[in-house]
């Protein structure tokens, strides 16, 4: 299986990214922002950072760069398209998914773990994992989900949301809302479940000694499916 | 020709920043403060002799790039 990582200028979990990859068998290769082709791919990763300096809005000058077009193209003809953290943003920006992500609500930039519920399987990225509740890393400023209330409808009547915020139990309420998110959302698919936007880490997650492991059954799932 | 943009938060979108920046305020005395919103401002110079051409095209940079309008207006001055 074949997998690209995008590279924009400030992106930093592009690494992390490839290293986990290549850890449960993809055949990585990184894709420079400024080319305007990516190589032949199974799926393409926009990975986490500060794409540009953030300058504008996080993501929006990744969303009009030259290799943005390349990956719209591959994501409407329905190929498997990944954005962690940054590169959720990235994907908002560019209209792949809906909403945006904004500010965290209490201004801080949060660096922890967390809980996420899985709460749709019925797609490649989470299909043959068992549990219910991960435990992944976040670290960002601008994890806000936020849309409008008829588009947070549609993407509720479509099964759009993937992974909201919980606690241990799996109960995602307010309590366990780390950044403001609507719903809690941590998560969201577009409506043919090709491409995922999350906020949450798991390329951190494959270390039993450092991390945990529960990132692990993310791309675990992933080879898998592809 | 040099056009001028505001972008500015929808109404009861969340700001954040506007609003730790309207509670600084209210600690440096000045407590009639009631809400801050803050904003961006663009200044365009733009090789177009026609306005309306060159306010055409930064209409559609606002639309395309300058603001996200799922929580963001635009006014072109």
């Amino acid at each position: 299986m074949k997998s690209s990582v995008i590279i924009f200028p400030g992106s930093n979990c592009d690494r992390d990214m490839d290293v986990a990859l290549k850890k449960f068998g993809f055949e990585n290769q990184m894709v420079w922002h400024n080319d305007a082709e990516i190589p032949k791919s199974d799926l393409i990763i926009l990975p986490g950072g500060f794409s540009y300096g953030d300058y504008l809005r996080c993501g929006s000058i990744a969303g009009k760069s030259k290799i943005i077009k390349s990956v719209i193209k591959f994501a409407n003809s329905g190929g498997l398209v990944l954005g962690i953290c940054n590169g959720f943003q990235i994907l908002t920006e560019t209209g792949l998914l809906p909403g945006i992500l904004q500010q965290n609500k209490y201004l801080n930039f949060i660096c922890k773990n967390v809980f996420v519920k899985i709460k749709n399987k019925e797609n490649k990225y989470f299909k043959k994992i068992k549990k219910e509740v991960l435990e992944l890393h976040i670290a960002h400023n601008e994890g806000n989900y936020f849309c409008s209330s008829d588009e947070l409808k549609s993407i509720e009547d479509n099964g759009q949301i993937a992974v909201t915020y919980c606690d241990q139990a799996g109960n995602d309420d307010e309590k366990n809302n780390p950044n403001g998110a609507l719903k809690n959302i941590a998560g969201i698919f577009n409506k043919d479940k090709n491409i995922l936007g999350m906020m949450p880490h798991p390329e951190r997650m494959i270390d039993p000694f450092l991390s945990g492991e529960d990132g692990s059954l993310f791309f675990e799932n992933l080879i898998e499916s592809l | 020709m040099k056009i001028k943009v505001i972008v500015t938060l929808k109404n009861g979108v969340l700001d954040p920043q506007g609003k730790a920046i309207q509670q600084t305020l209210n600690g440096m005395t000045f407590d009639n403060v009631s809400e801050v919103r803050q904003g961006k401002y663009f200044d365009i110079e733009i090789n177009e002799n026609d306005e309306q051409k060159a306010k055409s095209q930064v209409e559609d940079m606002c639309k395309k790039l300058l603001a996200n309008l799922v929580i963001e207006d635009y006014k072109i001055l």
